[in-house]
């Protein structure tokens, strides 16, 4: 193995770690902002105290998370430079601009209002307050497609030219990559999933404070239970679109990029029609041999092309494919020489993982409105499961997030931009595998460690269920000096 | 004005936006095991910066990712050559910024004392390391023809590249220290101003002979007015600090920092990144730059978004402009 290989080794364990950590908390701060600003909202509408309990519980939730997401972000953005120095030469004119305007227009807005949220319950009048909260979840919204645009790109690049002088990339068309037809299947699916999974965090919450502790205040039951049924009905409409949005993805994905659905599928030989979806499949590692297959006959070539006759093509086929069309040096220090085949065992499980944790998770939402129906409680055995199901809910609805992006990503290997740049040509060529081992342990033991206090705190404060209600003040912006030395409403 | 020459002072501002903002909480961090006499003392620190240090570490992220839109070939230079002292900064970063929000969860003095390891850490860090990164990156490094760093750590620790980042972490020290002055009551009030004048002789001392030395290295007329004016401001600073007016110290260091960073980059243009190896091999604003139409593009963004963001900034330090002192911060939970 020569040095190249080994720091591009090490730089995508990196990569890959750091980006599936990082994402573990993205989800949750759109979809917890989104949240946060409902539950404020209604209290404002229906002045009933415990929306405002519920609102302070789950902010406190929320910034424990939000915390890990922001401090994770900064590591984001350098690492594009730092371990990825060709890919950044390659493609800045084209990724730079929505990494930049995501941080002028987004981040400013997140990090400034959401400043002003915490620390302004005794500064700012009560509207405006709530105000602050939606506009951070609109700089959640803005930062969102700004990045996925980008990664889109990526998938399917667009509105740009090849510099042959510079050998670069260079852009040519800002609206095309902002409308990119992956993004627009994208960005509702990454978004209607992050409001899946944090309504799938409040549920499993709420869920486990109502039926497991029913002891702790029988006064709070109605409390946790209509939080409990809120947040399951946002997870069955957004588990819905969730699924519409992936089957968008699913299409697009089939026309754009027909290797990473076949290799979803580890669909091998071309399936002229009515290709079948494997649901399991028991076979040798390369996936290659298949020992034994459950399948569904018709369902692929239905998320493909919609219709339960269209043409699939297979592996072998587009790597023949692929291999007229890009010639066979791209791939040459990272896979063997011609070799477009991405790692079919990993995009195989990895998008049935996702599709499985997604499903399960997300009918854990319908689970619960069906056994509260008409203003009933589980009881017996169904009582006493649904609390483990509850909290096992966000757990697997992040972990579908995760194998989600793991799909798409390597998915899309040997490329980095498909059809233009491989992950070997993108890699650092100045970076040294110990500076790289250095990081990746550094970053992976402080990740690991911050995981386990992250955990520790939420726990605590789940414990405590949400607290009392005390009437948070009221004061208008001009400020009165009466009020000069109370203390803070809130205070780090 | 070349769109090339618009973006370098884009970047410098962002840069000087970073360097004026975090440079004071940066410089809190790093004072709160001296200022602070017990834990709500530290409390009353922290709290000062507490809606805000978030804000000023976007300028941050800001300034990277408008590096990387305009200046592609300067990001990647800089972001790979300069490693281990970004990954040093990043841990640093991260610490910190998870102490701030971490510290007050739990009523335990032995997990507030790790929070505060981490905060102090977390300032020292990168009050450091960012001046001897600029120091470097005015003073050149070795970059070859494909415009490749091809120095390790020790050509980043010499001289002059220390004395920057003694010049950041004294002034931010000090920066900090009438920060704190300005933004709390009690007896730390009196203690930071006091501190921040013993410090700030100090800084001004280190800070004096590294713009001389810059001068003498990539000097012009401009930047000697423009150093000489940092110098003013700094010491117009500390003689407001002396005589017991606040907020004019706190805007003497505020403009000082913004001056040298400003001088900086004016002593650095038209590169971006001279190569110590070969002068033809120098990053500069037109070999580094992405293509106009980018930066057009960009230049419509920042012109209509830059003002907004900094108007609601503004408007965050009026809404938290009270002082704090010991009897506003709450129990613990």
């Amino acid at each position: 193995m020569t040095a190249v290989d080994s720091v591009l080794e090490l730089a995508r364990w990196q990569f890959g770690i750091v980006t599936v950590y990082h994402f573990l908390f993205v989800p949750l701060t759109v979809g917890l902002t989104m949240l946060v600003a409902v539950l404020e909202t209604i209290w404002l509408r229906t002045k009933n105290p415990e929306w405002l309990r519920l609102t302070k519980f789950f902010s406190k939730l929320f910034l424990i998370n939000f915390a890990l997401g922001v401090v994770t972000g900064i590591v984001q953005e350098f690492q594009f430079g730092m371990t990825w120095s060709d890919y950044s030469r390659f493609v800045g004119d084209v990724f730079g601009a929505p990494l930049a305007i995501e941080a002028l227009l987004a981040f400013f807005l997140e990090s400034t209002f959401l400043g002003l949220w915490i620390f302004g319950w005794d500064k700012l009048p009560r509207a405006l307050h709530n105000a602050c909260m939606w506009i951070v979840h609109l700089g959640t919204l803005a930062s969102s497609w700004f990045i996925l645009a980008a990664n889109s790109w990526m998938q399917h690049p667009v509105g740009y030219k090849f510099n042959e002088v510079t050998g670069r990339a260079e852009l040519t068309d800002f609206w095309a990559v902002m409308f990119n037809k992956v993004q627009l299947g994208t960005f509702p699916h990454v978004i209607l999933a992050a409001y899946l999974t944090s309504a799938a965090f409040m549920l499993g919450i709420l869920g486990w404070l109502y039926l497991r502790r029913p002891g702790l205040d029988g006064a709070d039951r109605p409390m946790h239970r209509r939080g409990m049924v809120l947040a399951a009905w946002i997870m069955v409409v957004s588990g819905l679109g969730v699924a519409i949005s992936g089957d968008v993805q699913g299409k697009i994905m089939t026309e754009v990029q027909p290797m990473k659905m076949a290799a979803a599928e580890a669909l091998w030989e071309t399936s002229d029609s009515c290709a079948p979806f494997s649901v399991l499949t028991i076979g040798t590692r390369d996936g290659k041999h298949e020992k034994w297959a459950l399948e569904v006959p018709c369902v692929l070539s239905f998320l493909g092309t919609g219709t339960f006759d269209g043409k699939v093509e297979g592996i072998y086929d587009l790597q023949e494919k692929y291999r007229a069309t890009y010639g066979a040096t791209p791939g040459e220090t990272y896979y063997s020489p011609g070799d477009y085949t991405p790692n079919i065992p990993v995009t195989y499980w990895t998008f049935r993982w996702m599709m499985g944790l997604g499903v399960v998770g997300g009918l854990v939402g319908l689970a619960v409105l069906w056994l509260t129906r008409r203003g009933r409680t589980p009881t017996g055995f169904v009582g006493r499961v649904l609390p483990a199901l509850a909290i096992s809910a966000p757990v697997m609805v992040l972990l579908g997030n995760s194998m989600g992006w793991i799909f798409t990503e390597m998915g899309r290997q040997p490329w980095v931009v498909f059809g233009v740049l491989t992950t070997a040509q993108g890699v650092s060529p100045g970076v040294e595998p110990w500076e790289v081992w250095m990081s990746l342990l550094g970053f992976t033991l402080l990740y690991a460690v911050l995981a386990v206090i992250e955990v520790g705190l939420l726990m605590k404060y789940v414990k405590k269920a949400p607290d009392p209600f005390v009437e948070p003040p009221s004061p208008s912006l001009r400020g009165s000096e009466s009020d000069a030395d109370e203390p803070m409403n809130f205070a780090y | 004005m070349e769109l090339t020459t618009v973006w370098f002072c884009l970047i410098a501002v962002l840069w000087i936006g970073y360097f004026v903002l975090e440079g004071f909480d940066f410089g809190v961090g790093m004072l709160l095991p001296v200022l602070a006499r017990d834990d709500r003392e530290r409390r009353v620190m922290i709290n000062t910066i507490g809606p805000v240090w978030d804000g000023n570490e976007v300028w941050l992220l800001t300034a990277g990712g408008a590096t990387f839109a305009a200046f592609p070939e300067w990001y990647a230079t800089l972001f790979s050559g300069f490693y281990l002292p970004l990954f040093l900064i990043l841990i640093a970063l991260i610490v910190r910024g998870v102490a701030f929000e971490y510290r007050h969860q739990r009523p335990s003095a032995t997990w507030a004392g790790w929070w505060d390891r981490a905060v102090i850490f977390g300032s020292y860090v990168p009050a450091l390391l960012w001046g001897v990164a600029f120091a470097n990156i005015v003073r050149g490094v070795p970059i070859d023809g494909d415009f490749e760093f091809t120095g390790t750590i020790l050509t980043l620790l010499n001289p002059y590249g220390l004395l920057g980042g003694l010049v950041t972490l004294s002034l931010f020290v000090t920066h900090g220290a009438l920060f704190i002055a300005l933004k709390t009551d009690g007896e730390i009030r009196g203690r930071a101003r006091a501190l921040a004048l013993k410090v700030g002789v100090v800084a001004a001392v280190l800070a004096v002979v590294f713009l001389v030395w810059t001068q003498v290295l990539t000097g012009s007329a401009a930047t000697a007015v423009i150093f000489v004016l940092a110098a003013l401001a700094l010491v117009g600073g500390l003689g407001a600090a002396y005589v017991g007016r606040e907020g004019l110290a706190f805007a003497g260091t505020f403009l000082a920092i913004g001056l040298a960073v400003a001088g900086l980059f004016v002593g650095l243009f038209p590169d971006v990144m001279p190569s110590t190896t070969d002068v033809a091999n120098s990053l500069t604003t037109t070999n580094a730059s992405a293509t106009p139409y980018t930066l057009k593009l960009m230049t419509i963004v920042a012109a209509v978004f830059t003002p907004i963001v900094v108007g609601y900034q503004a408007w965050t330090y009026w809404i938290f402009r009270k002082r704090i002192s010991i009897h506003h911060i709450p129990a613990a939970h």
